[in-house]
């Protein structure tokens, strides 16, 4: 057994790193789509540039046009923004909150331990899309109401992953030399526990990313994400479903994003070298 | 089965029950925290301030919300969802038919793809490294990666598009024969397949994979078993407790998945019907479809874990 995987990884040794180069080079590209996006659209959004809707692609409208005429090119480059940002705000509180707070559950214990960790299984148990659907049902569709709501969504399993590294950490011998110093819960979770469990969590940024990527398109595909005029990708494959039957690239484009988005992220987690992604540092 | 995993058995359903407790409450907290008033909504503006004060009593709106809470529990024991207020029919006739679609969707989806998630991660595990294995790991990992509406969209495309072998809608209402019925499940269900083996295959692989590095298939293979007998008869009886885990887990993955499929194929089923109250903010039938995904939610993750406890062997 140890022979195959020995073999395993010196014949694929090098094709893994180049995976992880072309992952890494995606997500940068989008990265800088996302931010620059407004200098570089060739139309405005809005504006309608063909008398034809789903038109294909062609010269000055390189990805097509939409179901109003509007150029796709920079429709998706826009959406980017929508897209990135909003997933980004949202697994940055998520993970923020889920290891604050894991890493507290794990140096306290006790009560507050239990509490945390059984309210935190109860959010579990509400699938994400319901929680996402009666939400908006609620407090009707915003940025920062969507921003939010993947947040709070996504809480709960940061600090699940969180807390069982911090509680193997916090049974090391220098926990205890730091808890005689008398050191304060600040300084144990932030100079002790931290560098200690810094990787792996931030591979599961990655992946926690991923999933809000995907649960923010699934709810604009359903009509209950970003409202028009604003459009992430989701919307865009929503708003322009009705190409399908003729596989305009308007429906097509907007998807594609998405999974190279996606793709990406998973493949570069799957390729850091072992001792970034290992739970156990 | 010993008293201890009887213990965590029984402590595991106690905390399923408090959860779906505070899943409820949630959810009724939830829809009562929309802007506007129930009674005014309902009699329109043309409807007099005494007549709204007279709805409000009537309704019991006026009740402190925990009140509100315990009379709805209340009525969902004795199986009174309530009544829709967008036509002013009985929330559970309307699901009724619903639900039954929906099940059937599920049910046909789960008979097709355990199988097929299974054979296929257990051969991948077993040819690990292979061309085999990295194709199903490559496909499954990318089926993940992308949201379900685009592997939708991708069954129509190649199904419905380019092969045109099936229509892009179902109506359950237009079967007559057979083959119309295999033609309005067959796009739902494919792409529900695709979604929920590509969980599962993962899962299974990974359960196999771990049981065949253990010391015993090792010592099964230095006595010369083959290597179809040394995962049939040693690994697999030892991976069966995660891989029974992985499909109940695998198959929760159905709730978020019928929420895009019913919708993008218009199917219909409770999905649908909750997405379309959204949009008309039926409250009633908001509380009742959302209370029947968190319940087939929670049986579902609660048994996976179930299954995890009692298939350990350090703990029978």
């Amino acid at each position: 057994m140890a022979r195959v995987a020995a073999s395993r990884r010196s014949l694929l040794g090098h094709s893994y790193n180049l995976v992880g180069v072309v992952a890494a080079l995606v997500i940068v590209a989008w990265t800088l789509i996302a931010i620059f996006a407004p200098y570089i659209i060739p139309h405005s959004i809005g504006d309608i540039v063909d008398d034809d809707y789903f038109g294909p692609m062609r010269q000055g409208l390189w990805l097509g046009s939409d179901y109003l005429g509007r150029d796709m090119l920079s429709r998706v480059l826009m959406g980017a923004r929508y897209t990135v940002g909003i997933s980004l705000a949202a697994v940055s509180i998520a993970c923020f909150s889920g290891v604050v707070l894991g890493m507290i559950a794990a140096v306290a214990g006790g009560w507050l331990d239990t509490c945390l960790s059984r309210f935190m299984d109860a959010m579990t148990s509400i699938p994400s899309k319901l929680f996402g659907l009666v939400v908006v049902a609620a407090v009707g569709s915003s940025i920062p109401v969507l921003i939010l709501t993947l947040a709070v969504i996504y809480i709960p399993g940061a600090y699940r992953f969180t807390r069982a590294l911090a509680v193997n950490i916090n049974t090391m011998d220098f926990m205890t030399v730091a808890r005689v110093r008398g050191e304060s819960t600040v300084y144990l979770i932030g100079s002790e526990i931290l560098p200690n469990i810094i990787r792996p969590v931030l591979a599961d940024f990655g992946l926690r990313f991923v999933f809000i990527v995907l649960l923010l398109s699934g709810l604009s595909f359903l009509g209950l994400g970003l409202q028009p005029p604003l459009a992430d990708w989701g919307a865009l494959v929503r708003e322009n479903i009705g190409g399908l039957p003729f596989a305009a690239p308007a429906v097509i484009v907007p998807s594609l994003a998405i999974a190279s988005l996606t793709i990406s992220v998973n493949l570069l987690i799957d390729n850091l070298p072992q001792k970034i992604r290992d739970r156990n540092p | 089965m010993t008293s201890g995993v009887l213990n965590l058995v029984l402590k595991r359903l106690a905390i399923a029950v408090v959860t779906l407790l505070i899943v409820l409450f949630a959810v009724f907290f939830a829809t009562n925290m929309l802007p506007g008033d129930t009674a005014s909504m309902l009699l329109g503006q043309a409807a007099t301030p005494e007549a709204v004060a007279g709805l409000r009593e009537a309704m019991h709106l006026n009740d402190p919300a925990i009140l509100r809470f315990l009379r709805w529990l209340l009525g969902l024991l004795h199986g009174d969802l309530g009544t829709s207020y967008a036509n002013e029919m009985p929330v559970a006739a309307l699901i009724g038919g619903r639900f039954v679609n929906t099940m059937e969707l599920a049910g046909i989806t789960t008979l097709l793809s355990v199988p097929l998630a299974l054979t296929l991660g257990i051969t991948a595990a077993m040819l690990r490294g292979s061309l085999y294995d990295r194709t199903v790991t490559v496909l499954s990992i990318g089926v993940i990666s992308v949201p379900e509406f685009m592997v939708a969209t991708l069954a129509v495309l190649l199904f419905a598009v380019y092969l045109r072998w099936l229509p892009a809608l179902s109506s359950v209402n237009e079967a007559h024969s057979l083959t119309d019925l295999v033609r309005i499940y067959a796009m739902p269900v494919i792409t529900l397949t695709f979604v929920i083996s590509a969980q599962m295959i993962r899962m299974t692989r990974a359960a196999v994979i771990e049981t065949l590095a253990t010391p015993y298939v090792e010592m099964a293979l230095l006595k010369g078993a083959s290597r179809g007998r040394m995962v049939l008869r040693h690994a697999l009886p030892n991976a069966l407790g995660p891989i029974v885990n992985a499909v109940a887990l695998s198959l929760s993955y159905l709730v978020g998945g019928v929420i895009i499929v019913e919708t993008i194929f218009n199917y219909p089923g409770i999905a649908k019907l909750m997405v379309d109250a959204v949009a008309t903010r039926d409250l009633p039938l908001i509380q009742s479809c959302a209370m029947i995904f968190c319940l087939g939610y929670l049986v579902l993750i609660t048994a996976a874990d179930i299954i995890a406890i009692m298939s350990n062997p350090r703990l029978r």
